[in-house]
């Protein structure tokens, strides 16, 4: 309907996706490398072989569980920085539980497990969401020094209580809980490599989110609390309750792309095991417009981007952590792009500056008409 | 570009045309203002008054058409271009900082004063006074933005237009935050200020237009329909042609009727944002089948009312009796069940959810309920019916019913708000403001539909600072200072100058009243 728009969109999203592009290979010149062969493997690399495909996956299992949470609590209202942490207690509750009762059948263990994992990291996250709603603490700092909290209770835990009584027998001390019993392992789905069923468990909940926050009341009334809580309270919604309610949800999903993890992937508690999901997770969450389908879409991007830096620190020697550097200049890009997106002047300047790019003759031909 | 050019003695526009994806907002618009003159822009919102000023400061630029300064063309392309050019706009939303003062607001607009590593703020103070003593417009540099009552703001904005060189002001709805004093006093102070400037006055309260301007022009879907000098129309007149229609705001013909007592407010108390108590012992009592106009200027508590009675805000101590059950410290969706309706005073953060659609925002009470939901899954198909079937009764113009409600007028987003709380079918409603910034069409609509509920029997809380609205609408009017009601009279009763001496905190039988000045509200007072 509207074409000026598209137009417009579309040049800001390619100005400033080209903009991030030159950013990035700044920083690659910067420290010897070039930025089209990075880009190439980056992009290419990961995709090049079924191999590469699962894995990918594999890393987009836990950046989609982690980027529905904090859609979820986005769209309710409140910034949840604290993915890290919760995924961190999901590891241990579910490891714990699976530890604890290893003699269980896999058709109840398994289903307990993974819960515990959720419940935990809901717990974590609740906690913050408690904070706002009671006492007004800024969400953003509660959960930033949670994920501290976590991580140390997580590093004690590792080192102490649930350390795998073989390291201490053998002497290598590396912190790392018992091997999870067979019952909670999640099967291959392709044979050989790591890809897991957690990836269909990843896709269902993505479908549930979406049937949460646009088909049911209680997704109606979170969305109404996070767009406009004036508005929610006039309407007699109690927007704190929802601000936990959603916290609840977006620790969730941590907590449960921690289980996933460990009885995915790792099959034990292993320092490390977060690996910056937590953080990506708000990329993803972010890059996907806080919707179930484009969650899905950028979780499987961030994934090939997380694999594409591990093989350029092989190929091209560019260190991994470069992918780091790509999040951060994708959510400034984004973030920029949405301030241009919503300025309706800056949309009469570029169309303005566009129509002058047209060939002189164009013009002429079309100012001759009338 | 320099500032050394001639100053502006005209301003002509000559078949200005601007299109928007499937708007026409400017139809070969041609007008022209000289100075010692004021032109009155009037139209209905969307009638492109806004996107003509942007085009003017240099925003927009037309498709086609010219601009011509001094009979000179002249090509803005960014407000600094017309300020050289002594064309100047106080926005509707003032453009200040609060924690500045005053001088300060000025040098962040003023290059000159901003030396290598300094900031010439006492040279900034210096011109205001000159200015302000030049147009006898009272300002203190020295003070905070956030210490000013919102007319002070208001002079302050014009300060600093002229502090930038505007000889040329163009004035967006500039009463439209002002209480009614305030209002007279600006208006006062503009008719002082003709003689020197020329003055472009948007607005679409015709009796500020009839009392400022020399000539009128009128806008309507993008085109001037009508140019005359304002002393030869009567506002009705104006008003027919702005909206197109003749247009007779509804009148309460008091029968009289007045049912049972509804809800009854009993001593009252309520904190403010501040902590002190704004309500301090307020009684009022609400028939069913009646308006209750609430009149005072705004400040004196209106909004801590209206927030108690919604459960927004916890009363101190004190009744809000509705049918005979208290509803004091209840929670909103507690009165909102036991049948109260809202049109709060800010129509887009707290009556609508900007982002949501305006189907999702006419279910906004009501997604809950059997009608809209089963088993916590909402019915869409309902809730698609039940918008169609509001949109068409409210009059809601909106491309679609699944437009962003936010982007809509502000008398079609009072529309929804309006729809989901009649269709809710309340036995009270309170509307705090409800047509403030809406145009006549709207205002008409709203208040029929406001008179046809009172029929019905609902009673209804009107609280208003337009004292016409408040005296059109009311069976009973109470007037409200400084947290009390200090007198319910019969509307009948009540004339402009009555209710004004009674929101100025007089009682009207006491003998001669002090000085009107010293009971004026304090600069503050104002505040929100």
């Amino acid at each position: 309907m509207n074409k000026q728009k598209v137009v417009y969109a579309g040049t800001v999203i390619v100005t400033f996706s080209f903009i991030a592009a030159l950013l990035v290979a700044l920083v690659l010149l910067a420290i010897g490398a070039s930025p089209l062969q990075t880009f190439k493997t980056i992009l290419t690399g990961p995709l090049s072989d079924v191999f590469g495909v699962t894995e990918v996956l594999v890393r987009s299992v836990p950046l989609l569980l982690v980027g529905l949470g904090i859609a979820i609590s986005f769209r309710s209202g409140i910034i949840n920085i604290g993915a890290e942490g919760q995924i961190q207690m999901g590891v241990i509750a579910s490891t714990a539980v699976a530890l604890a009762l290893p003699g269980l059948p896999r058709i109840y263990l398994l289903p307990l497990v993974l819960m515990a994992g959720a419940l935990a990291g809901a717990l974590w996250g609740g906690i913050a969401g408690w904070l706002r709603a009671r006492l007004q603490v800024n969400e953003i700092l509660s959960t930033v020094m949670l994920n501290y909290i976590a991580a140390q209770i997580y590093t004690y835990l590792l080192r102490g209580p649930m350390l795998d009584p073989n390291e201490l027998e053998m002497g290598s001390g590396t912190p790392q809980s018992m091997r999870l019993p067979d019952a909670v392992i999640l099967d291959y789905l392709v044979p050989g490599t790591r890809l897991h069923t957690g990836l269909i468990l990843a896709l269902v909940a993505a479908i549930l989110v979406w049937i949460l926050l646009w088909k049911t009341t209680l997704g109606f009334r979170m969305r109404a609390a996070g767009a406009g809580a004036k508005a929610a309270r006039y309407a007699g919604i109690p927007v704190e309750k929802y601000l936990v309610v959603a916290m609840l949800f977006a620790g969730g999903f941590a907590g449960l792309a921690g289980a996933v993890e460990v009885t995915g992937v790792h099959h034990r508690a292993i320092e490390g095991i977060s690996s910056g999901y937590g953080f990506a997770g708000i990329v993803v969450a972010l890059f996907g417009a806080l919707h179930p389908g484009g969650i899905i879409f950028s979780a499987a991007f961030f994934g090939v981007l997380l694999i594409g830096a591990d093989m350029t620190q092989r190929t091209a020697r560019v260190p991994a952590n470069m992918v780091l550097v790509l999040q951060g200049v994708i959510i400034l890009a984004i973030v920029s792009a949405q301030s241009f997106l919503r300025n309706p002047y800056a949309q009469e300047r570029l169309l303005r500056w566009l129509q002058g790019l047209l060939p002189a003759a164009l013009r002429s031909r079309r100012g001759a008409k009338p | 570009m320099t500032a050394a050019l001639e100053p502006i003695s005209e301003l002509k526009l000559e078949g200005i045309t601007k299109r928007f994806p499937g708007v026409l907002a400017c139809d070969d618009i041609s007008l022209q203002v000289r100075r010692g003159e004021v032109l009155a822009l009037v139209g209905e919102n969307g009638a492109g008054k806004t996107t003509l000023m942007n085009i003017i400061m240099g925003l927009y630029r037309p498709d086609s058409g010219t601009l011509s300064v001094n009979g000179e063309a002249v090509h803005f392309r960014a407000p600094g271009d017309a300020y050289a050019r002594g064309i100047g706009m106080v926005h509707q939303h003032f453009m200040l900082v609060p924690n500045m003062t005053v001088a300060e607001n000025l040098a962040l607009g003023l290059k000159e004063l901003h030396h290598f590593l300094r900031l010439d703020i006492k040279g900034a103070a210096r011109k205001i006074r000159e200015i302000s003593e030049r147009y006898e417009l009272p300002v203190n540099p020295d003070a905070y933005i956030w210490q000013l009552s919102v007319g002070e703001q208001q002079r302050v904005e014009l300060v600093k237009t002229l502090c930038l060189g505007a000889r040329l002001l163009i004035l967006d709805e500039p009463t439209s935050a002002l209480t009614p004093q305030e209002t007279d006093d600006l208006i006062e102070r503009l008719q002082r200020m003709t003689s020197e400037l020329a003055i472009i006055f948007i607005s679409h309260k015709l009796n500020e237009v009839k009392a400022l301007s020399d000539r009128v022009s009128i806008l309507r879907h993008g085109a001037v329909v009508f140019n005359g000098q304002t002393a030869n129309h009567e506002p009705s007149e104006l008003a027919a042609l702005m909206t197109g229609h003749d247009v007779t705001l509804p009148r309460n013909e008091g029968s009289g009727l007045q049912g049972k007592p509804l809800l009854s407010v009993k001593n009252l108390c309520v904190r403010g944002d501040r902590g002190n108590l704004v309500l301090n012992g307020l009684d009022l009592e609400l028939r069913a089948g009646e308006v209750l106009g609430v009149a005072g200027v705004s400040g004196n508590g209106q909004r801590e009312f209206a927030d108690a009675l919604a459960g927004l805000r916890p009363a101190e101590s004190g009744e809000i009796l509705f049918e005979g059950r208290n509803l004091a410290n209840k929670t909103p969706r507690e009165i909102i069940d036991a049948g109260m309706g809202y049109v709060p005073e800010d129509r887009q953060t707290e009556g609508i959810v900007p982002s949501f659609s305006v189907k999702d925002n006419l279910i906004l009470k009501d997604f809950g309920s059997r009608q809209f939901s089963t088993m916590s899954f909402l019915k869409r198909h309902e809730i698609d019916r039940n918008a169609e079937l509001l949109k068409e009764s409210f009059d809601v113009r909106c491309p679609s019913t699944s437009t962003a409600t936010g982007s809509l007028s502000g008398g079609n987003i009072q529309k929804v708000i309006l729809a989901r709380e009649i269709a809710r079918g309340p036995k009270a409603l309170v509307a705090v403001y409800p047509t403030r910034g809406i145009d006549m069409g709207a205002q008409e609509f709203i208040h029929s539909q406001l008179l046809d509920r009172r029929r019905e029997g609902i009673g209804i809380i009107l609280i208003s600072e337009e004292l016409e609205e408040v005296m059109n609408l009311s069976d009973r009017i109470a007037v409200i200072y400084k947290g009390k009601i200090l007198k319910v009279l019969p509307a009948v009763e009540a004339t402009r100058e009555r209710l004004g001496i009674l929101m100025a905190g007089l009682a009207d039988t006491d003998p001669p009243p002090t000085p009107a000045v010293a009971a004026l509200p304090p600069a503050g007072a104002t505040h929100e």
